[in-house]
């Protein structure tokens, strides 16, 4: 295994598939979307970003979240595990 | 032989008029369908106030179910028992019962969507914890079963400790026999089977409510849970907050607890869901396609742009037959009343000119706010606001505001007064008082009435290509009124407001056919605060405004008249004579009012007005719309109706022949249209300034704003009067 580039929700692209690894909470904006579900071990499938590439919005088990790029880089990410299908 | 039953009032008859049983909350998720389960529950039996001392709407209905009555709360949509705003805080501390007059709740109405099972257990896993009676309603069945997601309804129920789960869907009414027939045994649902979700949590909560309940103060084991992880907590007494800090730093350490605790209660929740939903299989419908397609920036701004002229068109395209048929339902209604009064006497002028005709030509406007509030509902209750908010937040941003600001922003189009209370969903503070400030500038239904009568007296119905030009006026008119927030928000936010950026959160809901039910009666309510507003502060202004007019009644007047008369009968004969007299009657009328009280205000401001082009009596209608803007059009029926052939003509007619003293018309199209961008920015609403001062808790703000907004329209009304005249 090769140690890659810290990846982020920030860095995916449409389509994407990942689980969130770990997470920085001190901004109290980044902890509401932990209330809204976007906690380690979750699935996320990034779905767009919007007009001038920000916010974006991603999909968590059927629940459509849009957070802004500032918040997205604190959720880093394994891309494309997928165990469950859930995401979507 | 009669039977005694037949004597006895049926039970459900009983059931309404008794006192209700008990009040159930009906709590959910924002967006997942409670509003549309709490109207098919209890119909138009609603009652809706405000909390006492915040402007976060209580929705109360009182329905029967199998001969019980109950209390139902529609309470303000929340993702967790921590509040993140005003209205996530209320829906909390009713369900904690600390509400001042209003009843803590005995059983519990759970709205979850289907479809966001996810999120909706987040909840519900906190909720069971209360310890009181509850069902659930899961809505939106039929999208979970389109999505092919399965439910283990059985398995649910379990999960959630033995709490009864009733599938439903609101739109068709499908499961609401049974979920009626639940709720009407809702008290004798034994509570949720305690199950440990949090040992350490619970444990330091149980200390803590034994160490306070020996001191005297009573706490739910839940509540002590919420001011542990809580950092937002009420103020406390010192021995409280000791007790607390200590706990907290046992059990969270240097983490936040709130993320410590959707880390904990996320885990159970999505062994859970893996127990009891299997996934949807993936099947992109063409809806998901189309939906899809308008998400995209470009094809969706496209779209947006489209579907708001459309909205413009629609309203001026679909009312025009039914504003001339009330017109002319009130004018008939008024020369009938006429017939039957005392002719020359002040009652029959209070009641023709100034009840009749006043109300008249406020309720002439009703078509068009109709047709816009329908098109702004459906938008909301399709789930399109929300994407318009996640589209523009990006440009929104660059003026200092964020997408979140754009609800209340869209919603100050209907009106200001709700949309500056809806700005608490904002929580940067800076953000909230720029949007606020912001939001007087947007089209207002109020202003429709104005931008209505002065577009279609002077500018011509012709086309432009395919577009009407009517349409095309008040299209510009609404950007103007976009364009002078935005330069305000921009102002503040690089000035005395100036700081960081909020941030965006924002569950998005799934586009969904509209509710019609949740739409009309949003619409009755619209219609309902509308003419509540004309049938109270407008009828009022208009009687008095009336009066302004009509006294004091001068001899002189009559005196000069009676002569003019006298010296007509003897010179002229036939219809030349009634000529006569009928422009005899006219100057009478004009001079009553130049000597009335409103007609000398009129001609005492007159010279400020006069550089934008305004004689006294559109000085006069705008000093009387200060108050409430929608008012001068009753003012200017006033008014222009005091001439005695008003009966056969429109107002807009009256006004297109309105001159000043040298016999040049009035109603040029440069004072047309500095008058309707003074329209546009002035603040002439004395009820956006009463709830600027409430939601900023300071005077200085509707100071400002009032000030900021006067001089703004006034010096684009002398602009472009001068530029125009030049």
């Amino acid at each position: 295994m090769s140690r890659s580039r810290r990846l982020t929700l920030a860095d995916l692209k449409p389509g994407d598939r990942a689980r969130i690894e770990s997470i920085e909470t001190a901004d109290p904006a980044v902890q509401r979307l932990m209330v809204l579900g976007l906690v380690e071990g979750a699935e996320v499938l990034f779905l767009r970003r919007s007009l001038g590439g920000d916010p974006l919005e991603i999909r968590i088990y059927g629940a459509a979240i849009s957070l802004r790029d500032e918040q997205a880089r604190r959720f880093r990410v394994v891309q494309g595990v997928v165990a469950d299908g859930r995401a979507g | 032989m009669a039977a005694p039953a037949e004597t006895a009032v049926p039970l459900e008859r009983i059931g309404v008029n008794r006192k209700a049983v008990a009040t159930i909350a009906v709590v959910g998720n924002p967006n997942a369908g409670k509003s549309s389960v709490f109207n098919r529950l209890t119909g138009l039996r609603q009652h809706t106030a405000n909390y006492p001392g915040v402007t976060v709407e209580r929705r109360i209905g009182r329905s029967t179910f199998g001969g019980v009555s109950l209390d139902l709360i529609d309470l303000p949509g929340t993702y967790s028992l921590s509040p993140a705003s005003t209205d996530e805080k209320i829906a909390v501390d009713v369900l904690f019962g600390r509400v001042a007059g209003t009843q803590k709740p005995d059983a519990i109405l759970a709205v979850i969507d289907s479809t966001r099972l996810y999120q909706g257990l987040y909840l519900l896993q906190q909720l069971t914890a209360l310890g009181r009676p509850m069902i659930v309603a899961l809505t939106m069945i039929d999208a979970a079963e389109r999505e092919g997601r399965k439910i283990d309804l059985k398995g649910l129920e379990d999960a959630l400790g033995g709490v009864p789960v009733y599938p439903v869907v609101a739109t068709s009414g499908r499961g609401f026999p049974p979920l009626n027939a639940a709720l009407a045994k809702i008290l004798a649902v034994p509570p949720p089977r305690e199950t440990a979700h949090w040992p350490e949590l619970e444990h330091a909560a149980e200390v803590l409510v034994s160490a306070w309940r020996a001191r005297g103060t009573e706490l739910h084991r839940v509540e002590a849970e919420r001011l542990l992880i809580d950092a937002s907590a009420p103020t406390l007494a010192p021995h409280i907050a000791a007790d607390i800090a200590a706990a907290r730093g046992k059990l969270f350490g240097a983490e936040p607890p709130l993320a410590a605790e959707a880390r904990r209660r996320y885990a159970w929740v999505r062994s859970t869901l893996a127990r009891v939903e299997s996934p949807g299989s993936g099947v992109v419908t063409q809806t998901a396609r189309l939906i899809e397609w308008i998400n995209r920036p470009w094809p969706g701004t496209a779209a947006l742009i489209l579907l708001m002229f459309l909205v413009f068109q629609a309203v001026f395209a679909w009312a025009t037959p039914l504003v001339d048929l009330i017109d002319a339902g009130f004018g008939w209604l008024g020369s009938l009343v006429a017939a039957v009064l005392p002719a020359g006497t002040w009652i029959e002028s209070l009641i023709v000119k100034g009840i009749i005709a006043g109300v008249g030509s406020v309720i002439v406007f009703l078509p068009q706010i109709l047709i816009l509030f329908l098109f702004i509902n459906l938008l909301e209750d399709t789930g399109y606001l929300a994407r318009a908010a996640f589209l523009v937040d990006r440009a929104m941003r660059s003026v200092g505001l964020s997408g979140q600001s754009v609800i209340p922003l869209l919603s100050s189009f209907a009106c200001a007064v709700p949309s500056i209370m809806a700005t608490r969903v904002i929580p940067n503070r800076r953000d909230r008082i720029a949007t606020i400030l912001a939001a007087p500038f947007m089209t207002c239904s109020a202003r429709l009435p104005v931008y209505a009568l002065l577009i279609g007296a002077f500018v011509p119905a012709q086309r432009v290509g395919i577009v009407n030009l009517q349409g095309l006026v008040l299209f510009g008119l609404y950007a103007i009124g976009i364009i002078g927030g935005v330069a305000t928000a921009l102002l503040l936010r690089s000035s005395v407001l100036r700081g960081e950026n909020p941030t965006f959160i924002l569950a998005l809901p799934e586009f969904r056919l509209p509710n019609v039910r949740t739409v009309a009666m949003k619409l009755l309510d619209r219609v309902r605060v509308f003419l509540h507003r004309a049938g109270t502060i407008i009828f009022a202004v208009a009687v008095v405004v009336w009066a302004l007019t009509y006294f004091p009644r001068s001899p002189g007047v009559e005196q000069v008249r009676a002569a003019a008369e006298t010296e007509a009968r003897a010179s002229l004969t036939g219809p030349a004579l009634e000529q006569r007299l009928v422009d005899i009657g006219n100057e009478a009328a004009a001079d009553h009012i130049a000597q009335s009280w409103l007609g000398r205000a009129g001609h005492w401001v007159e010279p400020a007005f006069r550089p934008l082009g305004w004689d006294w009596k559109v000085s006069a209608a705008v000093i009387a719309g200060f108050p409430a803007r929608e008012v001068v059009v009753a003012v200017l029926g006033t008014i222009y109706a005091v001439g005695e052939e008003a009966d056969e003509q429109t107002l807009a007619g009256r006004l297109t022949a309105a001159q000043h003293p040298d016999g040049s018309p009035v109603f040029t199209l440069p004072m047309v249209l500095g008058l309707l961008l003074f329209y546009a920015w002035c603040l002439q609403c004395a009820a956006t300034l009463a709830v600027i001062r409430r939601e900023t808790n300071s005077w200085r703000w509707p100071l400002f704003a009032w000030s900021y907004m006067t001089a703004l329209g006034y010096g684009g009304a002398l602009l472009i009067y001068q530029l125009g005249t030049a």
